[in-house]
């Protein structure tokens, strides 16, 4: 969405305490997940979700056993 | 088609249920929809005193409280084994904070995913190698075992590859899973006997691995250190057992219950025939509906759940399958519906345990499935429903899946 020329983007966040290493954001989004050497979840980048990918985000997060991926829009 | 003589069959799944009763997996789904409408906690005073939530909202309360409850043993037996917490007996199963994650960590990186990922041709080909052996079989029209010739053989062979053990012990291996497993309901003296003679195995192979040393997971957890030390014989060991055990029968249970849904729904069969790429989601709904693993607790102190009075050495089974079938968190949750997107199962469990195999079992159960339908793009239930044979205990699958190709 564009705000006084700024453009804001949805952001994700892992949880690295809830996160367990169910990998299913990893499988679903890779363009905005990757995984560390443990298997756990961590964010590309700053999280910052490019405008065709939210709908992938929302479907990580829905997909996540253990609700450790939040989303600020 | 339990192993031993002393068992009776049950009367009252909320009153005296037991896993061990063959009916228990063969009609699951239902019983765990009566109770969780009438004894969301049912009881029984088999093997010592058992409960068995059935709500995802307690299944999931337990499997986070590592307080009131310790995984110093997971799988329902008569007697309780001696291993102490926090460790166990197949640490970092069987472990508790704050031991726990320190265990885990020495295992989770060979099994994360970008390690299991390399795995995928060496999987293709092998399934790809058991369907070349039904061949014959196919075109003289007979029926072919989709669980026991093909579901069970693949887990079997990878985890064997992964820990270095002899091929030709494959047999043996599943023996072992069986008998620790399936032999529940044995004598305290019978079932360690069959323990023992699993130890005595796996005790051989670390001794051959001193001689030998290569690159495998034994070689890895005889190589790795834990507090400064090397990990004592009783930890490798026991963390060799649970990757035998444990890779085995959970992921042939999901493969088989994948094949028997496919053999009992053609239209979904043919939806994922034509549209090889709704397979990853439909095998997130196989592994919803079809959840193979039930893990367990210990009441580690007495308190009250939920009007329960659980007391010390109570077994709880966790039925993250049940868990799975709630309608209060899946809508539809007893349809399978293999385009369901959103799905925030609980399969390979939750909180600190969930299953250190889950990408390798991701992947060897997509790519058996990708195969298998490939190779054979419509077949049925071979006979009736009584010729399917399911487990028996905490993993449930069909053990024998009698099917029939059927011409194109």
């Amino acid at each position: 969405m564009a705000v006084s020329g700024i453009v804001i983007f949805m952001k994700i966040h892992v949880d690295a305490e809830k996160c367990q290493g169910h990998n299913r954001c990893y499988a679903l989004a890779p363009e905005l997940f990757d995984v560390d050497d443990y298997g756990n979840a961590v964010v590309i980048g700053d999280g910052s979700v490019a405008p065709e990918l939210e709908d992938r985000a929302r479907l990580a997060l829905a997909n996540c056993p253990e609700f450790a991926i939040t989303i600020s829009e | 088609m339990t192993s031993t003589e002393d068992f009776t069959p049950v009367t009252d799944w909320a009153t005296d249920f037991d896993h061990a009763d063959p009916q228990y997996n063969r009609n699951a789904h239902a019983i765990w929809a009566e109770l969780r409408g009438t004894c969301p906690v049912a009881h029984s005073e088999r093997y010592g005193g058992t409960w068995l939530p059935t709500t995802h909202e307690y299944v999931r309360e337990i499997a986070y409280d590592t307080e009131n409850f310790t995984s110093r043993a997971v799988i329902v037996e008569k007697m309780i084994p001696p291993d102490p917490a926090p460790i166990g007996g197949a640490p970092p199963i069987t472990s508790d904070p704050p031991f726990h994650i320190e265990a885990r960590k020495l295992l989770l990186p060979p099994f994360a995913p970008k390690k299991i990922e390399l795995w995928e041709p060496e999987v293709r080909k092998l399934c790809r190698t058991l369907l070349d052996s039904m061949m014959d079989d196919v075109a003289s029209g007979k029926s072919i075992d989709a669980a026991a010739d093909y579901a069970k053989r693949i887990p079997v062979n990878v985890i064997s590859r992964m820990l270095g053990f002899p091929m030709s012990d494959e047999d043996l291996f599943l023996e072992f899973v069986h008998d620790v497993l399936e032999g529940i309901d044995d004598a305290p003296e019978i079932r360690f006997v069959k323990i023992e003679r699993l130890i005595q195995y796996i005790v051989t192979q670390i001794e051959e691995h001193v001689e030998n040393p290569r690159d495998d997971l034994t070689s890895y957890l005889m190589d790795v250190e834990l507090f400064g030390s090397k990990l004592s014989v009783e930890h490798i060991g026991g963390s060799i057992i649970l990757l035998l055990i444990a890779g085995i029968d959970t992921t042939w249970s999901a493969i088989g219950s994948s094949l028997w849904h496919l053999a009992h729904n053609p239209d979904d069969l043919a939806r994922l025939v034509a549209d090889p790429s709704l397979i990853p989601t439909a095998v997130e709904e196989f592994l919803r509906a079809y959840a193979p693993v039930t893990m367990a607790r210990l009441v580690a102190k007495d308190h009250d759940f939920h009007g329960c009075p659980m007391k010390v050495d109570d077994w709880v089974l966790l039925p993250f399958p049940a868990a799975n079938l709630d309608p209060k968190v899946f809508p539809d949750a007893d349809k399978v519906l293999i385009d369901r997107a959103e799905n925030r199962h609980s399969a390979f469990g939750l909180g600190i345990h969930r299953c250190l195999g889950s990408n390798l079992a991701r992947l060897e159960l997509t790519i058996a499935i990708e195969e298998f339908i490939n190779r054979f793009p419509s077949f049925t239930l071979a006979g009736t429903e009584d010729d399917v044979v399911w487990s028996v205990g905490q993993i449930r699958g069909p053990r024998e899946l009698p099917v029939k190709v059927l011409a194109q």
